[in-house]
């Protein structure tokens, strides 16, 4: 029986510090068939070991049609990422996955995709972004709204400023805390709701980032007319095993991991902001 | 590693229990050795105690004038500084003074005060400079300060242990002391660490390794006071070798005070 | 079914024990240890717990001698089964690194032995049909729970004494074991009533000197265990409470059972449903090597809901109600079904006696 527990090597190919405490690995598996066999939807996730210290689930921000490697954007906070940050191109560490309910990309086609992510929460879109923008005559309009505590936390500029080129395509970025030279909003990343039009019914969401800042969207969304089962949102919970085992990640009934970590609204929307799920 | 992890052992106000997990722990010291440069660690016979460390174990409470401004240049010498054992983390039995009149106690046992230099208190590591983490037990074992230095040189701090006793007992198929046998048994407010020493041979935890996370002492409390055990004997239980930990003082206190 | 029943009288109860010994089993029965009625092997009836009663209440256990011939005469120990699927530690795989600096895994084999476990109880039985369902029939078969599970031989015990901590004829998984066993035993004055449920139970019975059962056997000991339902004292106030739960999660007792519950997870750990684990690593000194362990878990720990800075249930009010909602409520969602069985052992081995019945009576009123 196979060991569904057991990660396969992967080596760090390049790694791109993008803030002070945010920094990409771009891994390839040392094997190249399970290189080559690997695939991913946007939106699933890889637990990811460090050796001797341990696993931490990631999502994936590469686009699953670029094989070459495989990206994850990492913000250094706890015990494993820290250790993470220090690793350099040459370093082996373990990957196992992908996991999870990706993004409804082909539930998307034909509509207009509004991505709002707040702090690092863009990550698991960016996957999303570089998708739709390959693919962009199936998608109407595409909405990107992005918030930051600090305009320093904002990583990625330039794809930004390149996604705003694209045509049918509008960018709004916020930042609660702006530093001299932010030309973007200053505010919270709700606030953007005024300078953008969303068409109720004809759009499909996605959300991703801190909770309260994902309820208080799904709330100027609701004024705006869209209907919960237009919003899918990105969890994170405390994960171990990935694969539905181990009881960390649940959420009332559904597991982060398995059912997740995308969910249509209606699913969460009984404990989504409740203190303790 | 082209440079190795320089390491240091520290005794202040102790037993100098705690450093026999590492003298004791045989093939394991070898390693030791060969991996780290130790720097100092008196009862290994290596002085140097102003030697600079990248991590520094430190055994013992802070009860002396001295110990207080020795504690102050380890910290500034050391990269990654560890309180290892009770007397390091909670003050141990030397800190029971702090509650009792310790004045008294010291006329009672020296006939000349005058050569006796000491605090008022006998107080944990990190009451007097910042730790980066703490290893708790009296005393700490061979696997915990190894376990220390192996995830460091890995690029990353152990885990903190902070889980009940009972959760060890309960996975080593341990039959519960205190369900079974109705002994006064702390597992369920104790940290765990030590491999369940003490119900692992049929005998009550006395709470050696301290308070785990978010205990409840005044319910652990309560199930013996419905049982018989008098208040003061519940407090005794928390003011003993971990008297000066925080959750387990608190819930002594407010013991004592209902005796 | 009472057709199908044989009588194998107590003088020839050791056959049954050779039978399974000589199939290829190792035998596990219960048997006393330090107090408690514990699985673990055994190698004659004389290990068996001849006589032994088991006192419990909320918080506490004890056994008395009696001098009755029975051995099945007691309702549970603080495990049975999941110990023997769901082990305490298991190690994954090992991580090796090599000097240039690449890892190696390995994953273990689990390899586990044909066990026979004499005195499965209804309680266990359904709990360990919830254990099948989630370690073994999802996407991500668990290797190490089902290597064991698969050379599972069970023998049930109808119950016929149950604690004043049981509850199984209101969850409607007990007394009676109705299904997950090979061989199902009734438990009389003069031997025992014995059925097979399947083929590998069928083959043990052709072994052994069994008579048909009389009428008035099979008679006493249906008796014997509806009685052992009748006689249940606590219950659930219905099988299905999701709805109510989940309506009263600001509920005040919420904060009351706090006071008294310790956070020391013995309910969780004792549950034969919850699976809960985490997964560690034990690195060498020399940095070598890394053994990947996976070892129970429980939700009343702050590392269980902890993720990068926050633990998302800090105190002990949303453990405990994040372990009772999703006992008796969410897992209806999961599994189509309460998470509880009714064995009870939540209540004894709690180190303070916290009463789930009492708490979702007070929760759902």
């Amino acid at each position: 029986m196979q060991n569904p527990y057991l990660p396969r090597e992967a080596e760090i190919v390049e790694r791109v510090q993008e803030a002070p405490t945010i920094f990409t690995l771009k891994l390839r598996f040392t094997d190249p068939a399970a290189q080559g066999a690997y695939g991913y939807v946007p939106g699933q996730f890889n637990m990811i070991y460090l050796y001797g210290i341990g696993e931490v689930a990631i999502s994936i921000v590469s686009d699953p049609d670029e094989t070459e490697t495989l990206d994850h954007t990492i913000r250094a906070v706890g015990r494993v990422t820290r250790a993470l940050s220090r690793l350099q191109p040459g370093d082996r560490i373990g990957v196992r996955g992908p996991y999870g309910r990706g993004w409804p990309l082909l539930e998307a086609q034909g509509k207009d995709v509004a991505l709002i992510t707040g702090g690092l929460g863009c990550a698991p879109l960016v996957s999303v972004i570089r998708y739709i923008v390959a693919r962009r005559e199936r998608f109407r309009r595409l909405l990107i709204m992005q918030g930051v505590k600090r305009s320093d936390d904002l990583i990625w500029h330039e794809q930004y400023q390149r996604w705003r080129e694209l045509p049918d395509t509008q960018v709004l970025l916020a930042a609660e805390v702006a530093e001299p030279g932010w030309t973007w909003h200053q505010g919270l990343v709700t606030a953007l709701f005024d300078r953008t039009h969303i068409d109720p019914g004809q759009t499909i969401v996605f959300l991703c980032g801190p909770e309260p800042m994902m309820r208080a969207s799904i709330y100027e969304l609701g004024q705006r007319g869209v209907a919960d089962g237009d919003i899918w949102l990105s969890m994170e919970r405390n994960m171990h095993c990935g694969i539905g085992h181990c009881g960390h990640c649940m959420i009332g009934a559904p597991f982060v991991c398995r059912n997740g970590p995308v969910f249509p609204y209606p699913e969460l929307k009984a404990l989504l902001g409740k203190k303790g799920f | 590693m082209d440079k190795k992890l320089r390491v240091a052992v520290h005794k202040f106000s102790s037993c100098d229990g705690c450093q026999l997990a590492f003298l004791n722990a045989g093939e394991k010291l070898v390693e030791l050795f060969e991996l780290a440069d130790v720097v100092h660690f008196a009862e290994a016979g290596i002085v140097d105690p102003d030697a600079p460390a990248d991590l520094a174990f430190i055994e013992g409470s802070i009860s002396t004038h001295e110990e207080r401004e020795r504690i102050r240049r380890i910290r500034e010498n050391t990269r990654f500084l560890v309180p290892i054992g009770a007397c390091a983390t909670s003050g141990c039995l030397q800190a029971l003074r702090n509650q009792a009149d310790a004045a008294r106690w010291f006329a009672d046992v020296y006939s000349d005060l005058s050569k006796i230099d000491h605090l008022d208190t006998a107080t944990p590591i990190a009451a007097n400079v910042p730790v980066d983490m703490e290893l708790w037990g009296c005393p700490v074992n061979t696997r915990q300060v190894m376990a220390t230095v192996s995830s460091l040189l890995l690029g990353a701090p152990p885990r903190d242990e902070n889980e009940k006793i009972c959760m060890e007992c309960k996975r080593k198929n341990i039959v519960c002391v205190m369900v079974a046998q109705g002994q006064h048994c702390m597992g369920p407010v104790t940290r765990t660490g030590c491999g369940v020493l003490c119900p692992g041979i049929g005998r009550d935890c006395y709470g050696c390794y301290g308070p785990a996370e978010n205990i409840n002492g005044d319910s652990w409390g309560r199930w013996f006071e419905q049982k018989g055990m008098p208040a003061e004997r519940i407090a005794r239980r928390f003011r003993y070798i971990n008297s000066e930990a925080e959750a387990f003082r608190e819930a002594g206190k407010r013991w004592r005070e209902k005796s | 079914m009472a057709e199908r029943r044989n009588f194998l009288p107590r003088s020839e109860f050791p056959r049954l024990l050779s039978e399974l010994i000589s199939a290829g089993y190792r035998c596990i029965g219960p048997r006393v240890r330090d107090g408690a009625i514990v699985y673990e092997p055994i190698t004659g009836v004389e290990d068996l717990p001849q006589g032994i009663h088991d006192l419990q209440a909320p918080g506490q256990y004890g056994l008395e001698q009696t001098a009755e011939p029975r051995f099945f005469a007691w309702a549970n120990g603080p495990q049975a089964l999941r110990p023997l699927t769901f082990a305490g530690r298991d190690k994954l795989w090992t991580a090796e690194r090599k000097a240039d600096g690449s890892v190696e895994f390995a994953g273990e084999s689990p390899q586990a032995e044909p066990v026979a476990v004499i005195g499965a109880r209804a309680c266990d039985l359904a709990a360990l049909y919830i254990y099948d369902r989630h370690f073994m029939q999802g996407e991500h078969p668990d290797p190490w729970y089902t290597a064991r599970r698969q050379k599972l031989f069970l023998i049930a015990v109808h119950c016929t004494h149950p604690s004043l901590n049981c509850f199984c004829a209101s969850t409607g998984d007990g007394p009676r074991a109705s299904y997950g066993y090979d061989l199902a035993l009734s438990e009389l004055d003069e031997g025992f009533l014995i059925e097979a449920r399947s083929e590998k139970g069928e083959r043990i019975l052709a072994g052994l000197p069994v008579k048909k059962a009389s009428a008035e056997q099979i008679e006493t000991a249906d008796r014997e265990i509806e009685d052992a339902g009748r006689r249940q004292v606590k219950g659930v106030p219905s099988r299905n409470l999701k709805d109510v739960l989940f309506a009263r999660l600001d509920h005040p007792r919420w904060n009351e059972v706090a006071q008294r519950c310790l956070s020391c997870t013995n309910c969780t750990l004792v549950c034969p449903t919850c699976f809960c684990h985490s997964e560690n690593d034990v690195p060498s000194l020399d940095g070598s090597r890394s053994e990947h362990y996976r070892e129970w878990d429980s939700c009343f720990t702050q590392r269980h809901s902890y993720i990068h800075g926050i633990t998302i249930r800090p105190d002990t009010r949303t453990r405990y109600r994040q372990w009772l909602t999703h006992k008796v409520g969410s897992w209806h969602d999961q599994f189509g079904r309460s998470g509880c069985v009714g064995c009870g052992r939540c209540i004894t081995w709690c180190p303070v006696g916290i009463d789930i019945t009492e708490e979702l009576a007070a929760i759902c009123r």
